[in-house]
């Protein structure tokens, strides 16, 4: 018997009994009245062992719990190798129950059927008799029910939460940054950024003071370019002090954070200086307040306007120039 | 002066011969009859550069020298070819006469490197930060917007830290306030420890990542489930 069908049958028997179908009173009915003539035709295996049942409970409950363990922990910190492996888990113990079941706890059978002889009418009963006993010899059925459901149910609940990784509305958080006018630039460890510690031929990360620095529109590359280079738009004067300028980390196309920097050392023989993604490659211009130099992002990077104070410190001047974060139908250009 | 002319006339006698560099030559000089030879086409005859082909030697000092010409991006043939690795070009003896040469037009030296001072912990995680955006998490470098960034599987420890310091091409250049002494060795650390990986699994894989492990792991899975199989089945064949 291929194993397919002995575990589409353990499942159906297991459907049975839950159903609880079948009365003890037809225990004591005699099994094997009236079969065909010849030989043993009817042989019935008694499988079920009180060990081998608690044992597929066993592992139907673990299943369950397992499908528990991929919940709580999707919702407690979501570490994928913990998520995958208490899914495994759930699956596997399943599979193991469902096994063991269909080797131990579900009998054998095996009939022998003449096709003419059921046209018979007389031949019907036990026929009838013989199959509405299918699932004898099994006890503890409500417990195998209970089990079998349990581990159905939670895995059906395991596998429906991660919906909720699609996360809450955005809302109003791609255009209300923690950027306000005079907020300082801090660094990672929350240390103010200084206007000369910008260096000409690198790039660094700052963030608000006091803000979430995970949040979406905290982030900021500052980059130093030479004042007399700059192609700003007309109304972006006085945005960039010294050179200085500061765009939002988050790419407008998916909402990567840039990392890379193009810095030509000697700029007529290669390529001018861009801002560009790792994820798709997008490359924006930060001498033309972020206007897209390639790639697909489809519209430039929001550019913070910058001062500095009289301590040398780098402060904003005002917020973005536009929403932050990755482009959706809804976001306009700016 | 006069005696400077006539180590370099001696010199160029020298090289007109192909006989090795004289060792009482003095460097500086000799670089110079070897810049004026191979470099000043592009460079100028005074190594400020010409307008639209190459930039001035003046300040870049000898890290710049020694990483260009140690690993072969210079000379170029042509201003406008992008410099890749290549064997170098020149002998270490010409080398060093002409590191020498653009060394004593001022700026910075060779930096000290000893990956032995770096931590890996730290060496790993200033890379991942700084340089794995484009050299790829186990430098074998990789691909930047309209360049190729290269592998650093074969750059020397001194190598490493003048590009760190240099930013050759279009890669940035990271001074002290953003990479210091400490932080340098560690990237040198790791990207030495990048060249033999402790491959827990036995299997490397080429160190390319979860793509072709999970591929394997697809293939040893699916043929293990295979036999399961058809050991259950065998079993409760009647």
């Amino acid at each position: 018997m291929s194993l397919p069908r002995r575990l589409a049958e353990a499942v159906v028997v297991l459907a049975l009994i839950a159903r609880g179908r079948r009365g003890r009173r037809r225990e004591e009915e005699p099994v094997d009245e009236g079969g065909p003539e010849e030989g043993r035709p009817f042989l019935r295996e008694v499988g079920a062992r009180p060990g081998a049942e608690r044992a597929v409970a066993a592992l139907l409950f673990a299943s369950a719990l397992a499908s528990v363990a991929f919940v709580v922990v999707f919702f407690t910190g979501a570490d994928t190798q913990a998520l995958g492996i208490a899914l495994a888990a759930a699956l596997g113990l399943l599979g193991a129950a469902l096994a063991v079941a269909a080797a131990a706890v579900v009998p054998r059978e095996q009939a022998i059927e003449r096709r003419p002889r059921l046209a018979h009418p007389e031949a019907e009963p036990p026929v009838r008799r013989r199959l509405a006993t299918a699932g004898e010899g099994v006890s503890r059925r409500r417990l195998l029910g209970t089990a079998g459901l349990a581990a159905g149910a939670t895995l059906t609940g395991a596998l429906v939460v991660p919906a909720a990784s699609l996360g809450p509305a955005v809302g109003n958080s791609i255009a209300e940054t923690p950027w306000r006018r005079g907020r300082r630039l801090v660094d990672e460890d929350g240390r103010p950024l200084l206007a000369a510690d910008v260096p000409a031929t690198s790039f660094l990360t700052a963030f608000p003071e006091g803000a979430d620095p995970r949040e979406l529109g905290a982030p900021v590359i500052v980059v130093r370019e030479d004042p007399a280079r700059l192609r700003l738009p007309r109304a972006r004067r006085g945005w960039a002090p010294q050179g200085i300028l500061a765009y939002s980390k988050i790419c407008t196309h998916a909402g990567c954070a840039l990392a890379l920097y193009r810095r030509p050392l000697y700029e007529p023989v290669s390529q001018p200086p861009g801002i560009a993604c790792p994820c798709h490659y997008s490359v924006f211009d930060p001498r033309t307040g972020g206007t897209v130099l390639a790639g697909p992002a489809g519209r430039p990077l929001p550019q913070l306007p910058l001062a500095v104070g009289p301590d040398g410190e780098l402060r904003a001047a005002g917020g973005f120039s536009g929403p932050i974060g990755p482009s959706w139908w809804g976001v306009r250009e700016t | 002066m006069v005696r400077a002319r006539g180590v370099a006339v001696a010199a160029l006698a020298c090289l007109a011969a192909w006989a090795p560099p004289p060792a009482s030559a003095q460097p500086a000089a000799q670089g110079r009859v070897l810049f004026l030879e191979g470099c000043a086409t592009c460079h100028g005859d005074d190594a400020r550069g010409l307008p639209g082909q190459a930039p001035s030697l003046h300040g870049v000092g000898a890290r710049a020298a020694d990483f260009y010409l140690s690993t072969g991006r210079m000379p170029l043939a042509e201003p406008r070819t992008t410099p890749v690795r290549a064997p170098p070009q020149y002998m270490a003896a010409e080398r060093r006469a002409l590191v020498d040469y653009v060394a004593s037009l001022g700026g910075p030296g060779i930096p000290d490197v000893t990956p032995q001072r770096g931590s890996l912990a730290v060496g790993f995680q200033q890379f991942t930060s700084h340089c794995a955006g484009c050299h790829q998490a186990v430098a074998q470098g990789g691909v930047v917007p309209d360049d190729v960034a290269p592998s650093l599987q074969q750059a020397t420890p001194r190598q490493i830290a003048e590009a760190v310091r240099v930013g050759p091409h279009v890669m940035p250049a990271f001074p002290e306030s953003q990479i210091d002494r400490h932080e340098l060795d560690s990237i040198v650390r790791y990207v030495l420890s990048t060249r033999s990986p402790p491959d827990r699994g036995g299997w490397g894989l080429g160190n390319l990542g979860p793509i072709p492990e999970g591929m394997v792991a697809w293939l040893l899975a699916g043929a293990a489930l295979l036999i399961v199989l058809r050991l259950l089945g065998e079993r409760s064949r009647p």
